[in-house]
């Protein structure tokens, strides 16, 4: 078992194998099941992953307190219409599909809490969107589910993946640092480059606060499953590219736990600060629950 | 540190929008009616902490209602729940309410067939949809529905946990946790036994045989199948 990225990287150069491989060896311990019973009960998260990223793109979704709903529709519409984004297709694509998973969530459809559901857009997104771009097969897509899941196991050990413990950086941070290593894996780079694109990637959102409005998980969370994707996207490109993280992977862990523990509760997921306490959101909050 | 499944990070497959507040609730509601069977007309449901204060945005009723009806927190039934009791004939009610000094994410369950009072559990989402039974009419119990688990009323009687436990032994029925509660020496208590394998209805049966045992009531199902 690896305990720490560290310990993780070790493992797969004595074993000369990568991350995603760690991973799956050590659940078949820890569940007592084969490796072929372990590849199909992912291939079912990757299914209903595929399904809620794609079922917000074309049909308008509306969140159950009306609150959000109609943006995933709205990018999509927008890639489709314009011929020159500012971003280009494959970051608009990918924001449009985390925005499918979370207006799909908010409107109680199914999904997979990854690692919660409140960032269930950024993982799906991101994945999908890579295997587009680097054209590789749902094989490809579930070792990289595995490779996620393994920085997401160290992260839950030696930190949170709570937004009541942490705050967003612990969810969409967390999500965001699981998807910059799966994609490294998914595009041929080293171990190394994985934990490095992590460390960018939970770096780049270090204190992030959790303010739902009105105490629910639709806004701002589904937009900052659209920037946790594109940062995960963007930490692996530069991971790609030979960019090293100053800040070892586990020690950023470290922080992001600290930051979490020094945040006063009202910005982890009370809705008593941030966006949920501005004048806005006290009068959506009023509308929401006076009906 | 606890050693985490992949798909304790990645899942559980579930209706939104909270993992708490949908899944864990409808995950109550299951066991709330594995706790009293399924022989009920209508169901009261006290609302607590942020259950109590948040529980329409998060569609926690719809999830509860699901709960009851038997439906896993994936199921994509889940959000017309409410209508489906309603055709079926079974009233359900909310009600928000201050249950004392739990956790915020806590709902009492009250169960009722032709308006008599069937069972009352008391139940809490504690994150990640994972959920704790704390109270079964007026018992205090500790289980989260993860293990098998043996739930009886007896009469407090020297020797009872031994008769019970032999039942288990002789079916190879390996015990993980116990507790044994009474409303005072001599009088009615109540027993929770969570074990590593399921229990069989033959073992149920025996159990029953016991003369001291007023019921027994087991829940066979387990969270991490692959």
């Amino acid at each position: 078992m690896y305990n720490t990225g560290y310990e993780l990287l070790k493992i797969t150069k004595e074993k000369k194998i990568k991350i995603s491989d760690v991973v799956v060896q050590n659940e078949c311990k820890v569940l007592e099941k084969s490796e072929s019973e372990i590849r199909n009960k992912m291939k079912e998260n990757l299914k209903v992953m595929i399904e809620s990223s794609k079922q917000g793109l074309d049909g308008e979704i509306k969140s159950i307190s009306g609150l959000i709903g109609g943006d995933a529709k709205r990018v999509n519409d927008y890639i489709n219409t314009k011929k020159t984004t500012i971003c280009g297709n494959t970051l608009n694509k990918a924001m449009a599909r985390a925005l499918s998973c979370s207006e799909i969530n908010a409107a109680m459809g199914k999904i997979i809490a990854a690692p919660t559901a409140g960032s269930c857009g950024i993982l799906p997104a991101s994945i999908i969107t890579s295997a587009e771009v680097l054209n590789l097969d749902e094989n490809a897509m579930i070792n990289a589910l595995f490779t996620a899941a393994g920085i997401g196991q160290i992260i839950a050990k030696n930190a949170t993946l709570s937004g009541a413990e942490g705050g967003c950086q612990a969810e969409c941070g967390s999500a965001s640092a699981m998807a910059a290593a799966a994609i490294v894996e998914m595009a041929g780079g080293t171990p190394e480059m994985s934990l490095n694109a992590a460390a960018i990637a939970l770096k780049n959102i270090l204190g992030l606060v959790c303010d739902p409005i009105a105490g629910l998980v639709e806004a701002p969370c589904a937009k900052r499953n659209a920037s946790g994707t594109v940062n995960a996207m963007l930490a692996a490109d530069l991971a790609l590219a030979g960019v090293k993280s100053i800040i070892p992977f586990d020690e950023v862990v470290e922080a992001m736990y600290n930051v979490g523990k020094s945040l006063p509760h009202e910005l982890r997921e009370t809705a008593l600060g941030g966006v949920a306490a501005t004048k806005s959101g006290k009068e959506i909050e009023n509308n929401i629950f006076d009906k | 540190m606890d050693n985490y499944s992949v798909f304790d990070i990645l899942g559980p497959i579930m209706i939104g929008p909270s993992s708490s507040h949908t899944a864990g609730a409808a995950k109550i509601g299951k066991l709330a009616r594995k706790i009293s069977g399924n022989d009920f007309d209508s169901v009261l449901f006290y609302l607590h902490g942020s259950f109590a204060k948040t529980y329409k945005g998060h569609g926690t009723d719809r999830a509860l209602v699901a709960g009851i009806l038997g439906m896993e927190p994936y199921d994509e039934r889940l959000r017309g729940s409410l209508k489906i009791a309603n055709k079926k004939g079974i009233k359900v009610k909310f009600v928000e309410t201050d249950l004392g000094y739990r956790h915020p994410n806590t709902v009492k369950i009250v169960f009722y067939k032709k308006g008599k009072k069937q069972d009352e559990i008391i139940g809490s989402s504690i994150g990640g949809g994972n959920v704790i039974i704390t109270n079964i009419n007026g018992y205090k119990v500790e289980f989260t529905g993860d293990y098998p688990t043996l739930i009886t009323r007896q009469y407090d009687r020297p020797g009872i946990i031994s008769k019970v436990t032999a039942i288990f032994a002789t079916n190879n029925i390996n015990i993980g946790k116990m507790k044994v509660n009474r409303k005072g020496k001599g009088q009615e208590a109540s027993m929770v036994i969570e074990t590593d394998s399921e229990i069989p209805n033959e073992a149920i049966k025996k159990i029953l045989q016991i003369n001291e045992i007023i019921s027994a009531r087991a829940i066979n199902l387990r969270k991490k199948e692959v």
